[in-house]
């Protein structure tokens, strides 16, 4: 959007390359969206301050440590994000589908302006939706299936979040100041070098990555200390659940890949700031360095993306096959696996970039080996349904279209893997049209059915059933409409990421692909209005036992929404699947005899005000105003420093009140196992006679 | 249902009997450790990209023209000494002994500032002769290194300044005490990082 | 790890550490002087250098940081080990894959 005019070269002291032209007030689109966006956030605002809900916001939410309430606030920033992301979607699908020729037009979107739409679309879906959502969800069932009070350090994940919204709110801020990369998701150099890219997209993407990419990692280390130190007494590492295996994993792969992440875009700050030479194109910068780095990062975090999707499946199909998981060890060592083999792949992300054939031979292997542990589980997955007494509720439509959506894809991925092959498809939107079939049919789709599954826990009723179900068919059929074309214009020859072609034969596909775009946004607003319905309805799906689905793991052994601590009694694990072994002995909803205190940790400042300095400082970087760069460092640190020493930073929940809470919970459960008999449903399974050898 | 069996003990209530106290501070330690761990693969991505461009020169000067080892030698001394400075606050530390703590974190505090001066005079003293960081790829990987290493230590000796207030203010608490085992951890590890670098970067490079 | 104030066992001791600066300055010196001397061939002398500084990193991964093979730290340990090998590959493998790319796309110096 910004023309060469408007490019400052020469900063201002106070307010650097920040000039009144940096606002795009020619560009009808954006000027809409961002008096959209001001009208509704200031609409927002208005309401929480008419209402005097400010004082509540800040110490229930914004301060708060509870892990399950910084989970739910990622998925809401998630969802947010979403339709972001989603609207560059559908820009770029209307592009293609009318940018045929020069006789019926070139379409509606300028070059640069596309090139930063499909630049956005990859950031925001990858960094902003899709890690959010499973980091959310991971903060959500976690510590509860673990029989964990909280995290291992409330006030880093508190910081992890913020740090994650400091970073969307960057690439936001790049739609109405500035500009933002124009670069694809990875920006390439030496396109995203100074010379080649001279504005601020570049430095939005590289302070918005950089910023959120340390929360990600205080993440990783906060869950894997979590999940290592902090389970219930009896749970050995063969006793957890399964998704907190996957998420084990996943966080391994944060801890080990995002430091290369944090140093490769550092390296590229550094080209761009300071005039180093590693990407450019002279005095020996060598440009394929970057693209080896940051796919040395990329390759594990898309299976950071899928670990965690692959957990929910599991949990899903034992819980609606009432029976325990097909496979337990070999699905943990199919984890593992994968884990490991997700280090060894990197170079299929530029097989063409000239490795000779030892390089590329070693490495396509590695990656068709890589889809032997991911099909054992798929067989697990199968297993566990064979003989069982599968119910089609909403999370299991997810994991039936997840199945078949991701094996096409999964094959695919392997039809890349062969380097010859490669040759041909790379580049093209064959390969688009793989990553989306894997990671919308796979992780995308454990999201949804892990939201469905668990937001019961979360809330405390279930969200409609009907509706859920209409958009898990929707968003299936809409993908295979969007995608499978891309597919065949692949092997058409059409590369990604034209916004103008004069092949007409690509034109009919582009239009179906266009309709299935269409068919996702039904699906999306199915789920929007599905959660309001569900919220006004939700006196008709409340969830009073805790357990509104037969759950076998710990979670579900404590109440919807669960109190702040949790669990009033830490469980004491026998068995892999406890809440069903519990609830096979009759010990599920009994009432402990007593209680003691409970140790618990204090909301804190700290974590947000150090991200939104964080954000003022990554915002100064960017616009190249020093003396706040400077400023808002210090007084991050500052602030950090004065955290430390403060005193009191946790406090004992004593009897009483854990007795008062506990006491309305079995009271209202007593209640309501006497007016109707759905609770006592998931009682009288284990006289069922159709129990399959562990 | 699959488990009929009874893997329990009488009077098993799903439960704990008593609950006992977490230990905190491991948690703590073991989260450092990881951190630790991170940061090796940071230090391995730079070692990575300075292996790649070790020979980028690009017509330019190289480390053969400007490396003196005898230098590299003394910084190394102060290093390594350092650690072993540290160990010894550290068993001032557990003998609860607050002067032999301070005595030896004040030498350890000395001893990284010596090492940091001493690179910083070699990083003007290498620009001064013409191989600044935007010379040629090779300096920029070598400034990236070594440079990292080097905003290692001082940080480490900022967190030391911060943490020995945290001392003089509370004494040697157990919450300071685990703030002083992470410093150590933290130390010792650019320790390790530094062998790493003065072999590969300087040995390797003069020869 | 083993610094842990409830550890108890694997506190350090004025002798190991003594002992640990003892071997750092030895383990040090044998490259320095090896180097400035110039009187090995040059692979001999590369050899000698990457032995050097794998044994003085176990020497303080074992005296200054007190690693042991103890239960209690089988987490520190096992971490550590599967770090290593990441960190070999991250870094041997940039080097295979960047020496091929450099090679066929006459990047040369």
């Amino acid at each position: 959007m910004a023309n060469s005019a408007t490019i400052v070269t020469n900063p201002d002291p106070i307010w650097g390359k920040l000039t009144l032209d940096s606002i795009p007030f020619h560009d009808p689109i954006i000027l809409t969206t961002a008096l959209v966006v001001i009208m509704v956030g200031g609409g927002v605002f208005g309401a929480i301050m008419y209402y005097g809900k400010l004082r509540y916001l800040w110490d229930e939410w914004l301060t708060s440590v509870d892990h399950k309430k910084i989970g739910i606030m990622y998925i809401i920033a998630a969802f947010i994000m979403l339709i972001r992301g989603f609207s560059d979607a559908l820009l770029m699908r209307s592009q293609q589908a009318l940018a045929v020729s020069e006789s019926s037009g070139v379409g509606y979107l300028p070059p640069e302006h596309y090139d930063q739409i499909f630049t956005a679309h990859g950031v925001i879906m990858i960094f902003f939706v899709a890690m959010p959502l499973i980091v959310g969800l991971m903060n959500l069932v976690v510590p509860l299936q673990i029989g964990a009070r909280d995290v291992a350090f409330p006030f880093l994940n508190s910081l992890s979040f913020w740090l994650f919204v400091v970073g969307a709110m960057l690439v936001n801020a790049s739609l109405v100041v500035g500009e933002f990369a124009a670069t694809g998701w990875l920006a390439y150099p030496p396109l995203s070098g100074l010379e080649y890219s001279p504005w601020v997209g570049v430095d939005y993407w590289l302070w918005a990555l950089q910023i959120s990419g340390v929360g990600t990692l205080l993440s990783g280390v906060n869950f894997f200390v979590t999940i290592i130190r902090m389970r219930a007494p009896g749970m050995s590492l063969m006793k957890m659940p399964v998704f907190t295996w996957t998420s084990l994993c996943a966080n391994v792969l944060i801890i080990l890949a995002f430091p290369i992440l944090t140093v490769t875009i550092t390296l590229l700050t550094l080209d761009r700031y300071i005039g180093t030479n590693f990407f450019t194109n002279e005095l020996g910068g060598n440009q394929m360095m970057y693209v080896n780095l940051i796919w040395a990062w990329g390759h594990p975090e898309v299976y950071i993306l899928i670990l965690p999707a692959f957990g929910i499946f599991s949990e899903v199909t034992a819980t609606f096959s009432r029976k325990r998981l097909f496979g337990y060890t070999s699905l943990v060592w199919a984890t593992a696996c994968i884990m490991f083999l997700s280090f060894i792949v990197w170079l299929h992300h530029f097989f063409t970039m000239g490795a000779g054939a030892s390089v590329n031979a070693f490495f396509g292997i590695a990656t068709m080996v890589i889809s032997i542990p991911t099909g054992v589980k798929i067989f697990n997955w199968l297993f566990t349904m064979y003989k069982g007494r599968v119910t089609f509720d909403s999370p299991m439509w997810w994991t039936c279209a997840f199945l078949i959506t991701f094996t096409i894809g999964g094959m695919t991925g392997v039809m890349l893997a062969i380097p010859a092959a490669n040759f041909v498809l790379h580049n093209s939107l064959f390969l688009v049209a793989h990553f989306h079939n894997v990671i919308i049919g796979g992780a995308l789709f454990g999201y949804f059915a892990g939201l469905t599954y668990w937001f019961p826990k979360a809330t405390g009723f279930k969200l409609n059933e009907t509706l859920g179900k209409w958009s898990a068919a929707l968003w299936t059929i809409g993908f295979f409409l969007a995608f499978m074309p891309l597919y065949v214009l692949g092997f058409m020859g059409m590369t990604r990421r034209l916004n103008y072609y004069d092949n007409p034969v690509w034109n009919h596909w582009l239009l179906v692909a266009g309709v299935g775009a269409l068919v996702i946004l039904v699906a999306i607003c199915v789920q929007f209005y599905q959660i309001f319905a569900s919220i006004r309805d939700r006196k008709q799906n409340l969830d009073v036992t805790g357990d509104p689905w037969g759950g076998r793991t710990l979670e579900w052994a404590t109440s919807s929404p669960p109190p702040f601590y949790n669990f009033a009694r830490t469980p004491q694990v026998v068995d892999r699947d406890q809440f069903q072994y519990m609830k096979d002995h009759d010990l599920a909803f009994k009432q402990p005899a007593d209680y003691s205190r409970i140790h618990m940790p204090k909301n804190t400042w700290a974590g947000i005000v150090i991200a939104v300095l964080s954000g003022i400082m990554g915002f100064a970087m960017v616009w190249h105003v020093w003396w706040l760069a400077i400023v808002s460092t210090l007084a991050m640190f500052g602030s950090f420093i004065v955290y430390t020493f403060q005193k009191n930073k946790d406090y004992y929940v004593e009897v009483d009140e854990v007795k008062a809470i506990e006491n309305a919970y079995y009271a209202r459960l007593k209640q309501t196992s006497k007016s109707d008999t759905q609770g006592e449903e998931t009682e009288t399974e284990p006289g069922v006679p159709l129990s399959m050898p562990a | 249902m699959s488990t009929i069996e009874i893997q329990h003990e009488a009077g098993y209530t799903g439960y704990v009997s008593e609950e006992h106290h977490h230990d905190y501070a491991g948690d703590t330690l073991l989260g450092f450790w990881i951190y630790i761990m991170s940061d090796c693969i940071l230090f391995a991505t730079l070692f990575a990209t300075y292996a790649v461009l070790s020979g980028s020169f690009a017509g330019g000067l190289t480390p053969a023209d400007l490396f003196d080892l005898n230098f590299v030698a003394v910084e190394t001394g102060l290093l390594l000494f350092s650690s072993f400075t540290f160990g010894m606050a550290m068993l001032g530390a557990q003998q609860k002994n607050m002067t032999q703590l301070l005595l030896w974190l004040g030498i350890t505090f000395a001893l990284g500032g010596g090492f940091l001066s001493m690179e910083l005079y070699e990083f003007y003293h290498f620009s001064h002769e013409g191989a600044g960081p935007t010379s040629s790829a090779y300096w920029s990987a070598f400034y990236a290194l070594v440079g990292t290493h080097g905003l290692h230590v001082f940080a480490g000796m900022f967190w030391m300044v911060i943490l020995v207030i945290h001392i003089l203010k509370d004494g040697i608490t157990a919450e300071n005490h685990t703030r002083l085992s992470c410093l150590s951890l933290f130390w010792h590890f650019l320790d390790i990082i530094w062998i790493c670098v003065f072999s590969m970067v300087y040995l390797m490079g003069v020869m | 790890m083993a610094t842990q104030t409830h550890g108890g066992a694997a506190h350090g001791s004025v002798k190991e550490y003594i002992w640990g600066l003892v071997w750092s300055i030895v383990l040090t010196a044998i490259p320095f002087a090896l180097v400035m001397s110039g009187s090995l061939s040059n692979g001999l002398t590369l050899a000698i250098i990457l032995l050097c500084a794998v044994a003085q990193v176990f020497v303080q991964l074992v005296f200054f940081l007190h690693m042991n093979g103890d239960s209690d730290q089988m987490w520190n340990t096992t971490s550590g080990v599967f770090i290593v090998l990441i960190v070999a590959i991250v870094v041997l493998g940039s080097i295979w894959i960047m020496q091929h790319l450099n090679h066929n796309m006459l990047m040369g110096h």
